[in-house]
């Protein structure tokens, strides 16, 4: 597994003993499960903190689902540990899990919302279930409908609701027995952009205001970049790659991290790539990434007073995870000189950039 | 119509309902508890069961299977030790039900499974319990089929009352065969079938009503 190292510099191997261990909402400890032959959780170990918003990021058929559904013991590993607040879940029976599933609010793709039950009765089910009397339920069912946003759909049906007021209604209904832990099961997936972002944006709401742990899965980087702190990549049942979202979005150790990041990282413009040689060229290509004190300071003006000769930026840009600077820019270096291209490369490395020669160019845009 | 026909016509209008009605709750009463456990027990329901599924299933498709004039024969015994008769309209409740029962099982079975598991999945992770899932998400989410399943088999008991009058149960079917058709009375025989339109077509009426109604999907 490539691990990030967090600002404060310990690791995140939930395998070793961390002196805030005991703030873990979550612990997943090499978890196996097979569905025949293949591996749907290959020797999953993972922890999610008190608080925090930790995204798993994988493809279809990566494991994600099924490694949710462990976590409120919808599904069942074949063998390793899960501890919810530090209480082994693997092996209960459905009669046990049933009281520490009240405790797990699920959000879903498809809402699975109760379409012959109003707003307010879908909302307040769990506190049905719990056996709460009915003037408490309403009420609590009120309150949350308000910290959503759907205060006048409280007697509507759940058909009358557009996607994203059927998501909201779903988190208002995951929160109502005040859980300690939301498990978000792909649930912006089905949403169009702008809805999604406010299905986000409502999401980190929670989590600020309740202090509330999210573990989500999603397909999509976008939704980790916008509201996840911790990320994990999983590919085939494994865990690949784990960090604070910037810093895995800054340098991505595993091609499918890098893949998966594709859509919404500058990428070399496609007229370009197609014009790539790899032997010598008229101007050379260069990839620089950037995160950190590179990313803020005045790297391009220090590195043309630094360098003589010229260099041009041929596209890229700096973004902002988590209030930390992250950026990508392509240069295009003229000229048959090695030392001048050398004297680049060097200079930049020395600012913590990370450069990549691409190949070079016979003629340049 | 003589008022002496006319008094046959009103009394067996009572007796099709009166067997209508009472074996299609009977049938309700046992029927959708039968489709509930027959979706609870299939693989991946809430309480799988294989070898309780299959024998369920094999003891609804024997009844279905055997034809109702037979069944209404064959159950001369087991009628005359729950009514204590075999004769009559309330001796032709008993075999009406039996035959009626699996039948809506299977009606209910089929509203039932097209319950989106996702549904009870959510109440599975709210953490609600067998009894919770069934009486929240199950039957409420396919209300509007077991509705509409109830109509078609009360329509299906109408018809199936009419061989009531083999063990002397009187009924509309009754009067037709015993009056209509053998007495050529031509005017019992157009009174009964009006009667029967209108029964029908009121009954399929009010349960698309209601079906509408209780239909939040749309």
């Amino acid at each position: 597994m490539n691990q990030h190292i967090t600002a404060s510099g310990d690791t995140t191997d939930p395998t070793r003993a961390r002196p805030d261990a005991s703030q873990d909402v979550v612990r997943l400890v090499d978890l196996n499960r097979r569905f025949g032959v293949t591996a749907a959780l290959d020797g999953i170990s993972l922890t999610v903190r008190k608080g925090e918003i930790l995204g798993i990021i994988g493809r279809s058929g990566a494991g994600k689902s099924t490694l949710i559904r462990c976590l409120n013991g919808l599904e069942r590993p074949d063998s390793g540990e899960v501890f919810i607040e530090g209480r082994e879940i693997s092996r209960l029976g459905e009669r046990d899990l049933q009281p520490l599933r009240r405790r797990i609010g699920m959000i879903f793709q498809h809402f699975n919302l109760l379409s012959a039950k109003t707003v307010e009765d879908n909302v307040a089910l769990p506190l049905k279930i719990e056996g709460r009397p009915k003037a408490e339920r309403l009420k609590r069912a009120a309150e949350l409908l308000d910290l959503v946003g759907l205060s006048e759909k409280a007697k509507a049906y759940p058909a009358s609701l557009s996607g994203g007021q059927k998501q909201r209604v779903g988190i208002a209904r995951a929160l109502a027995a005040r859980p300690a832990l939301l498990l978000s099961d792909e649930a912006t997936s089905a949403l169009d952009p702008e809805t999604t972002r406010s299905i986000l944006a409502l999401l980190r709401d929670i989590n600020r205001q309740l202090g509330l742990t999210i573990l989500l899965i999603t397909h999509e980087m976008e939704v980790i970049r916008s509201i996840a702190d911790r990320v994990a990549v999983i590919d085939a049942g494994r865990i690949v790659e784990e960090g604070p979202v910037w810093s895995v979005f800054a340098d991505p150790r595993s091609d499918i991290t890098r893949s998966l990041l594709g859509a919404i990282r500058p990428q070399l413009p496609a007229e370009l790539a197609a014009r790539l040689l790899p032997g010598a060229g008229a101007e050379t290509i260069l990839r620089v990434d950037v995160a950190g004190e590179a990313a803020s300071g005045p790297l391009l003006s220090d590195l043309a007073t630094a360098v003589p000769g010229t260099f041009r930026l041929v596209h890229g840009g700096i973004d902002h995870i988590q209030q930390q600077p992250v950026g990508t820019l392509f240069l295009s270096v003229p000229g048959s000189d090695a030392n001048h291209l050398a004297d680049i490369i060097t200079f930049l490395k020395a600012r913590q950039a990370r450069v990549e020669v691409l190949g070079h160019v016979a003629d340049p845009v | 119509m003589s008022p002496i026909l006319f008094e046959l016509l009103l009394r067996s209008i009572w007796e099709t309902v009166l067997m209508t009605a009472a074996s299609g709750l009977i049938s309700l009463v046992f029927g959708l508890p039968l489709g509930l456990a027959l979706i609870a027990t299939e693989r991946g329901g809430i309480a799988e069961s294989l070898w309780v599924n299959r024998s369920l299933g094999a003891v609804i498709n024997g009844f279905r299977s055997v034809p109702f004039i037979i069944l209404l024969v064959a159950l001369i015994p087991v009628t005359r030790l729950i009514v204590g008769t075999s004769i009559g309209t309330w001796a032709a409740i008993v075999p009406l039900s039996i035959a009626a029962t699996p039948y809506y099982a299977r009606i209910a079975e089929v509203s039932l499974r097209e319950v989106d598991r996702g549904l009870i999945e959510a109440a599975r992770a709210m953490g609600g319990n067998r009894w919770t899932i069934i009486r929240e998400v199950l039957v409420p989410e396919a209300l509007p089929g077991i509705v509409a399943g109830f109509t078609v088999t009360l329509v299906t008991l109408i018809g199936a009352s009419a061989m009531a009058g083999a063990i002397g149960a009187g009924g509309l079917g009754d009067l037709a065969i015993r009056y209509g058709y053998q007495r050529f009375e031509t005017s019992i025989m157009i009174a009964v079938v009006i009667v029967l339109i209108i029964l029908v077509c009121g009954i399929q009426w009010a349960g698309d009503r209601l079906v509408a109604r209780l239909d939040r999907r749309g």
